[in-house]
C-alpha cells in the first residue's frame, strides 16, 4: 500500500447537509463525513479499489476514511466538513483574520490503514 | 390535519418561503417543496432533544438557568458565541448578556464568510437581493460555491433557471460561468467552468480587474496564464461581463477561506465595482447557515461591528483575528462559555474542541448534537421555524418571520436567555 | 403629577413666545392648569425651570437612523467607531458611532438633545422588518418611517393604465397596501423613476424620461403618488427626494418638480442639494434665492434643509444612481444595493471641508435657504443625517441661525471664492427663539400630522425639552437640563437618567387590504417571497399609535 502527500479541502455534500440536520450521531452522517474524495489515478497509487480505507495525516492529528473515486484534481482530497475532518485542523492553523486553512491543508493518505469501520466523531482519542 | 402554507425553511441562507407543511397531532407529517436538507430538518425537528443537564446530570430548567448565570456570572473573560441558526430576537438578547458579563462576543461567520464581511468594511460590496438576479442577471458567476450540494433551490428559485420580468426564458437568457478548484454538480451546470489551481483567488481577481480597466498583465516567463487557466478563458469572461447587462457573481467559501481570506473578498469586491463602470454587476455570498447573517446585522445595529467584539472595558473593541472564536480559543484565555445555536463539536478544530472541554461551557440547542454530551450545562430549546417564531435574514438581507407550528415542551432560545439575563442581573444586584 | 415650573415658555403652536408659566403633566399628557389651585400647584412633584426655556420635545422629519442601509453604513465604517464609544452603565447599553451610531446609542444622542420623535426617511417594503426591528431597539423616541415608492414596480406598472380614473383609485389603493405591508407612515419618493433607470445603465431622469420598460415618467409617478397621498388624507404629504440630486444646475428640475405638484401638499426633503445653480462654464454656484423666492409663493410645499456639517460623514440613500457617481468621484469605498421591484440603495463616505469651495457652497445654501424661506413653519432643520453630517450638530446650525456676526466670522474659513457664488454674507436675518422652536419642533410636527405633538397644550403628549438659557446657543442646546418622555425625566442635566421605549407611529389609510389580480400576479411571478411574508406583522411595531387620517 502506498503513500500520497496532497492537499486536503473540506466542502460540503448534498449528504453530509441532508444527514447532519437527521441526527448527528447516526450512522449515515458519520459515514458521509468520513469519506474522502479522491482521483481514480491516486487512489490507484494507493493500491486502492473505489471505497478502500486509509489513514490521513497532517500535522494536527491523524483519521481513517473511506476512499471515493471522484472527478477531482490529482493530489487534491475533498472530506466534507465535519468533526472527523476537524481531528486535521487546529486552531494554530488560522491565519491573521481568525479562518484556519480549511480549504487546503497538507496531508499524507496512506492507503489500507482503516479499522474496519471508520471512526466516529465520539471514538477519536481525546483528553 | 392542518397544512401550513409559504412556511420559511431555516436551515441555509436561501430561506425558502414557499414550503408547505402538514402538522397533525403536535406533529409534523409531511413536508412539500422544500429540498432534501430543509425537509429533514423539519421533519426531524422535534426529534433527538437532549435532556436538560447539569454537569452530565438531569436537572430542572430552573436549576439549569441558575447554574448558567452563576458560571457567566463568575467569569472573568467569558466568550458569547453562535447564533447562526436562531432568531435575531434571541441573538438581540445574546448581545445583551455580552455585554453585562463583559463577554468576548462572536458568531461562526468569523472563520467562514467573515473575511466577506470584512471586505465590506474595507471596500463596500455592490449587491442586489436575490430577486434582481432571478429578474434580470443575464450573466451569472458562481465562485468558490457549490449551491447544488449546499443551497439545493438556489438554482431553480433564485439564479439559473427561473423566468423572471427580463429573463422570461429562464436558462436560456443567461451566460453562466463557474470557478472552482474541482468539477462539481453546480460546475456541470455551467457554459464556461474555468478550473483553478487552489489558492489563487486574489490573482485570478486581479488578473479580472486589470482587463476589465483595459489592462494587459504582463507575463515574465512567458507563460500566458493565472491560476492554470490560460489568459485567452480569463479574457473570455470579461468579454462575458462587458456584454452582459446586469451580472451578479454568487462567492462561497472557496473565496473568503482561500489563502489570504478577507483581502480576496475585498479584490473580487473592487472587480464588481469597477465593472459597474461598463455595465450593472452585483455580487452575493452564498452565506450557509440559516441566520448567519442575522449575527453579523444585529452585532452590528447594537455594538457597530459584525463580529469579533470584546466588551471587557464596558464598550465594543472590535479586533477580527483577536477577538474571532478561534484564535480566542487558540491562547485558552477565556474561562467560560456560552454558546447557542451553533455545534463547536462539529464545526471547530480539534484542539478547539478540547479547550472547551476544559472550561464551563453552557449551551442551548433543540438537539443531541457533537456538543451536547460534554457541555457543562445543556438546555433543551424550541427549534425555530417550527416550534419557535423569530425573525432571519436571508442571504441578500431580505428579513422574513419564520413561524411556529408545533408546540415543543422546551422553551425557546430568547426566553432561556431571557431568564438566563435575568438571574444574572438578580445575582449582581444581591 | 408633574409641574415644570417658572421656565420661559416656547409654544409656537399655541402662540406662547417666551411667557413663565407652568407646564402641567398627568399620566404622560400636558394638562390644563385652569382649575388647579396655588396649593395643588405647590404641592406637586416641580420641575423648577427658572431661567430655563421649556419647549415641545423635538421632531425630527427626516433622519436615516434604522434599516438595511443604515446597517450597512455601520459595516462599512469600523474606523469611525473607535473614536465614537459609549460604555454600559446600569441604565443605558454600550454602543459606538457618530455619524452612524448604533441604535441605543442614537436613541440616547437624540434625546441628550431634546429630542422625543423621530423618522427615518427611507424604507423599502422589502426590508421593512429590518427598520422595524433596529427601531425596536432605539430607545427614548417616538419613532415612524417612511415607505419608498417612486421606483416600486407595481406603482409604474399601475401608472401605465391608460384609463385616469382607474389608475387614480388604483395608485391610491396600492399606496395605502404598500404603506401597510411596510407598516410606514409616509409616502416617500426618492429620484422617481432614475434607480430603476440605473438598473438599466441608464443616465440620470429628468422630469420628463420614461422609465424603462414602463414608460412611466418622474413627472407623472411625483403628481400621482402627490395625489394618493393626499386623497388618502395621509397625516404627512408625500415626501419627495428629486431628481438630479448635488449635481449644478439642478434647481432647474427641482423648480420644474415644484411646478407640476403646484396646489397639492408636497413635503420636499434636504432641499439644499437640489438648490444648485451652475456657472457659464458648468461650475457650482448657489440656487438658493431663486428656489427660496418661488417657495415662499407656495404655502402648500414644506421642506427641509439638510445642512451641510463639516468634516467627514457618510453619505447614504436611496439613490443609489447617485452613490455611484460619488463613488467615481472619490474612489474609496461604495456599497449599493439593488432591491427587486422596488428600489435600490447606495453608501459613500465623504468630509465636507470649508475650503473646498464646492463645500462651501453647499453650506451656504443651506443657511441661505433657512435665512430666505420667510415661514419657518415650512422649513425645517435636518442634516439629513448622516449624508449631509450628524443630527449632533444641530446645536452648531442653531447658533449660524440666531447669530449673525458669528455667521459672518466664518467668512474667512471658506473658500475665498464662496462670497462670489452665494448671497449668504449678505444675509443679516437672525432666527428668534420662537422661530428655533417652530423649524426643530412645533413645524415638523404640523407637517407630520401629528396632533399631539410639537406643542404644550392641553392633550399634547408630555414631550418636553428643558434648556437653560444662554446666549451661546449652541451651549444652551447642546445641553437640556431636563428632557421628558411621555411625562417620565429621561435626561437630567445632559445625562440620561430613564431609558423608557417610545411607541411606533403608524396609519391606517383607508383601502388597500389587498392587491387586485394583476398587481397580485406580477408579485407571484417576480418577487422572491410569498406575499404572506411581505407584509410585517405586529410583532414588530412596539406599542403602535395609529395616527388618525384626514
Amino acid at each position: 500500500m502506498g503513500t500520497l502527500s496532497g492537499l486536503l479541502v473540506t466542502v460540503r455534500t448534498a449528504r453530509q447537509g441532508a444527514e447532519m440536520v437527521s441526527d448527528k450521531h447516526g450512522a449515515p452522517y458519520i459515514e458521509e463525513i468520513s469519506t474522502l474524495r479522491i482521483h481514480q489515478d491516486d487512489l490507484a497509487e494507493l493500491g486502492l479499489e473505489d471505497g478502500g480505507k486509509a489513514a490521513l495525516a497532517s500535522e494536527h492529528g491523524e483519521i481513517r476514511v473511506f476512499c471515493k473515486a471522484a472527478e477531482t484534481p490529482r493530489g487534491l482530497f475533498f472530506l466534507p466538513l465535519g468533526p472527523v475532518a476537524n481531528v486535521l485542523f487546529s486552531v494554530h492553523s488560522a491565519k491573521e483574520s481568525g479562518v484556519p486553512n480549511w480549504k487546503g491543508i497538507e496531508v499524507t493518505v496512506t492507503g489500507g490503514e482503516g479499522p474496519d469501520k471508520p471512526s466516529g466523531p465520539g471514538q477519536r482519542g481525546e483528553s | 390535519m392542518t397544512t401550513h402554507d409559504n412556511v420559511v425553511c431555516t436551515f441555509c441562507g436561501c430561506l425558502c418561503d414557499d414550503l408547505e407543511v402538514d402538522v397533525e397531532d403536535n406533529a409534523i407529517k409531511a413536508v412539500r417543496k422544500a429540498c432534501l436538507i430543509g425537509k429533514n430538518k423539519i421533519m426531524n425537528a422535534l426529534s433527538h432533544a437532549p435532556a436538560i443537564r447539569v454537569n452530565g446530570r438531569e436537572a430542572s430548567l430552573g436549576a439549569a438557568v441558575e447554574e448558567a448565570a452563576r458560571i457567566l456570572g463568575e467569569a472573568k473573560n467569558p466568550l458569547v458565541y453562535g447564533m447562526s441558526s436562531t432568531t435575531s430576537e434571541a441573538q438581540r438578547e445574546m448581545v445583551d448578556i455580552a455585554e453585562m458579563i463583559r463577554a468576548n462576543l462572536d458568531n461562526p461567520s468569523s472563520y467562514c464568510h467573515g473575511p466577506g464581511v470584512l471586505a465590506r468594511q474595507q471596500a463596500g460590496l455592490v449587491t442586489c437581493t436575490l430577486g434582481e438576479a432571478k429578474n434580470r442577471a443575464d450573466l451569472v458567476i458562481y465562485w468558490g460555491c457549490n449551491p447544488v450540494e449546499a443551497h439545493m433551490r438556489h438554482l431553480t428559485r433564485y439564479s439559473l433557471q427561473p423566468k423572471g420580468l427580463y429573463t422570461p426564458e429562464g436558462r436560456k437568457d443567461r451566460k453562466v460561468v463557474a470557478i472552482d478548484i474541482r468539477q462539481t454538480p453546480t460546475t456541470k451546470r455551467a457554459d464556461l467552468f474555468l478550473q483553478v489551481t487552489p489558492g489563487h483567488t486574489f490573482e485570478i481577481a486581479s488578473v479580472l480587474r486589470a482587463l476589465v480597466n483595459g489592462l494587459e498583465p504582463e507575463f515574465q516567463d512567458g507563460r500566458e496564464e493565472v491560476a492554470g487557466v490560460p489568459m485567452e478563458s480569463w479574457r473570455r469572461v470579461v468579454e462575458m461581463i462587458k456584454a452582459c447587462k446586469y451580472g451578479v457573481l454568487f462567492f462561497g467559501l472557496g473565496v473568503t477561506q482561500c489563502r489570504n481570506t478577507d483581502i480576496n473578498v475585498e479584490q473580487v469586491s473592487r472587480l464588481v465595482q469597477d465593472a459597474n463602470k461598463h455595465v450593472r454587476f452585483s455580487a452575493l455570498a452564498m452565506r450557509g447557515h440559516g441566520n448567519v447573517n442575522g449575527c453579523n446585522q444585529v452585532m452590528t445595529w447594537q455594538t457597530g461591528f459584525p463580529l469579533a467584539v470584546n466588551f471587557s472595558r464596558g464598550f465594543p473593541r472590535h479586533n477580527p483575528g483577536e477577538y474571532s472564536v478561534v484564535p480566542m480559543l487558540a491562547r485558552q484565555e477565556v474561562d467560560a462559555a456560552l454558546i447557542v445555536a451553533t455545534d463547536p463539536g462539529a464545526h471547530l478544530p480539534a484542539d478547539a474542541v478540547r479547550f472547551l472541554k476544559t472550561i464551563p461551557v453552557i449551551h442551548l440547542d433543540p438537539h443531541e448534537n457533537l456538543t451536547t454530551p460534554w457541555a457543562t450545562v445543556v438546555i433543551p430549546v424550541a427549534p425555530v421555524g417550527v416550534a419557535a417564531a423569530g425573525t432571519f435574514y436571508r442571504m441578500d438581507n431580505v428579513p422574513l418571520r419564520v413561524k411556529k407550528m408545533v408546540e415543543s415542551p422546551h422553551p425557546s432560545d430568547e426566553d432561556v436567555l431571557k431568564a438566563i439575563k435575568e438571574k444574572i442581573r438578580h445575582v449582581a444586584h444581591t | 403629577m408633574l409641574r415644570i415650573h417658572n421656565g420661559l415658555i416656547y409654544d409656537p403652536a399655541n402662540a406662547v413666545n417666551g411667557e413663565a408659566g407652568d407646564v402641567i403633566i398627568h399620566d404622560g399628557v400636558i394638562v390644563s392648569g385652569a382649575g388647579l389651585s396655588e396649593k395643588q400647584k405647590r404641592d406637586m412633584e416641580t420641575i423648577d425651570a427658572s431661567g430655563c426655556a421649556v419647549l415641545p420635545g423635538g421632531v425630527e422629519i427626516h433622519s436615516h437612523i434604522a434599516g438595511a442601509k443604515v446597517n450597512n453604513g455601520r459595516i462599512l465604517c469600523p474606523e469611525e467607531h473607535r473614536s465614537h464609544v459609549s460604555a454600559r452603565t446600569s441604565l443605558t447599553r454600550a454602543g459606538c458611532g457618530l455619524c452612524v451610531p448604533t441604535t441605543f446609542r442614537t436613541g440616547y444622542l437624540y434625546s441628550k438633545l431634546g429630542y422625543t420623535t423621530i423618522f427615518e426617511a427611507a424604507v423599502p417594503p422589502l426590508e421593512a422588518r429590518h427598520a422595524h426591528e433596529e427601531l425596536m431597539d432605539m430607545p427614548l423616541l417616538d419613532k415612524g418611517c417612511y415607505t419608498v415608492m417612486g421606483n416600486n414596480h407595481l406603482v409604474m406598472q399601475v401608472l401605465k393604465d391608460p384609463d385616469r380614473a382607474a389608475r387614480k383609485e388604483r395608485l391610491r389603493e396600492l399606496a395605502s397596501w404598500l404603506l401597510r405591508a411596510s407598516r410606514g407612515y409616509a409616502v416617500k419618493v426618492v429620484n422617481p423613476g432614475g434607480v430603476e433607470d440605473w438598473k438599466w445603465n441608464a443616465g440620470a431622469a429628468d422630469l420628463d424620461t420614461p422609465t424603462p420598460p414602463f414608460g412611466v415618467t418622474p413627472r407623472q409617478i411625483v403628481t400621482a403618488l402627490a395625489e394618493a397621498a393626499d386623497e388618502l388624507k395621509l397625516p404627512h404629504s408625500m415626501h419627495l427626494h428629486c431628481n438630479h440630486l448635488g449635481e449644478p444646475g439642478n434647481l432647474e428640475t427641482t423648480l420644474a418638480t415644484m411646478r407640476a405638484l403646484e396646489g397639492r401638499r408636497v413635503h420636499y426633503t434636504h432641499l439644499q442639494f437640489h438648490s444648485y445653480d451652475k456657472t457659464k462654464k458648468g461650475g457650482f454656484r448657489s440656487g438658493a434665492a431663486r428656489i427660496a423666492e418661488y417657495f415662499n409663493k407656495h404655502p402648500e410645499f414644506t421642506c427641509d434643509v439638510g445642512q451641510i456639517v463639516f468634516g467627514p460623514t457618510l453619505t447614504m440613500t436611496s439613490d443609489a444612481p447617485m452613490e455611484f457617481k460619488l463613488f467615481q468621484m472619490r474612489k474609496g469605498k461604495w456599497a449599493s444595493g439593488d432591491i427587486e421591484m422596488e428600489s435600490g440603495s447606495g453608501i459613500v463616505p465623504i468630509s465636507y471641508a470649508p475650503k473646498i469651495l464646492v463645500n462651501a457652497i453647499q453650506w451656504s445654501v443651506g443657511l441661505e435657504l433657512m435665512l430666505l424661506i420667510n415661514d419657518p413653519w415650512r422649513i425645517f432643520l435636518t442634516t439629513d443625517h448622516p449624508n449631509a453630517g450628524p443630527f449632533t450638530a444641530y446645536p452648531e446650525i442653531i447658533k449660524l441661525l440666531m447669530d449673525a456676526d458669528y455667521r459672518m466670522s466664518w467668512l474667512e474659513k471658506l473658500h475665498p471664492r464662496v462670497r462670489r457664488a452665494t448671497g449668504l454674507f449678505e444675509i443679516t436675518r437672525e432666527y428668534t427663539l420662537e422661530e428655533i422652536a417652530i423649524i426643530t419642533r412645533s413645524g415638523p410636527a404640523r407637517a407630520l400630522g401629528l396632533a399631539a405633538k410639537g406643542h404644550l397644550g392641553a392633550g399634547a403628549d408630555a414631550d418636553v425639552a428643558v434648556y437653560r438659557l444662554d446666549q451661546d446657543r449652541r451651549a444652551m442646546f447642546s445641553r437640556p437640563v431636563y428632557v421628558l418622555k411621555g411625562g417620565a425625566v429621561v435626561v437630567r442635566d445632559g445625562e440620561i437618567v430613564d431609558t423608557p421605549n417610545g411607541r411606533t407611529l403608524c396609519v391606517d389609510p383607508e383601502g388597500g387590504r389587498s392587491l387586485p389580480q394583476d398587481l397580485a400576479e406580477t408579485f407571484d411571478g417576480f418577487y422572491t417571497v410569498k406575499m404572506a411574508n411581505y407584509m410585517v406583522e405586529d410583532e414588530y411595531l412596539e406599542r403602535p399609535e395609529v395616527v388618525p387620517c384626514g
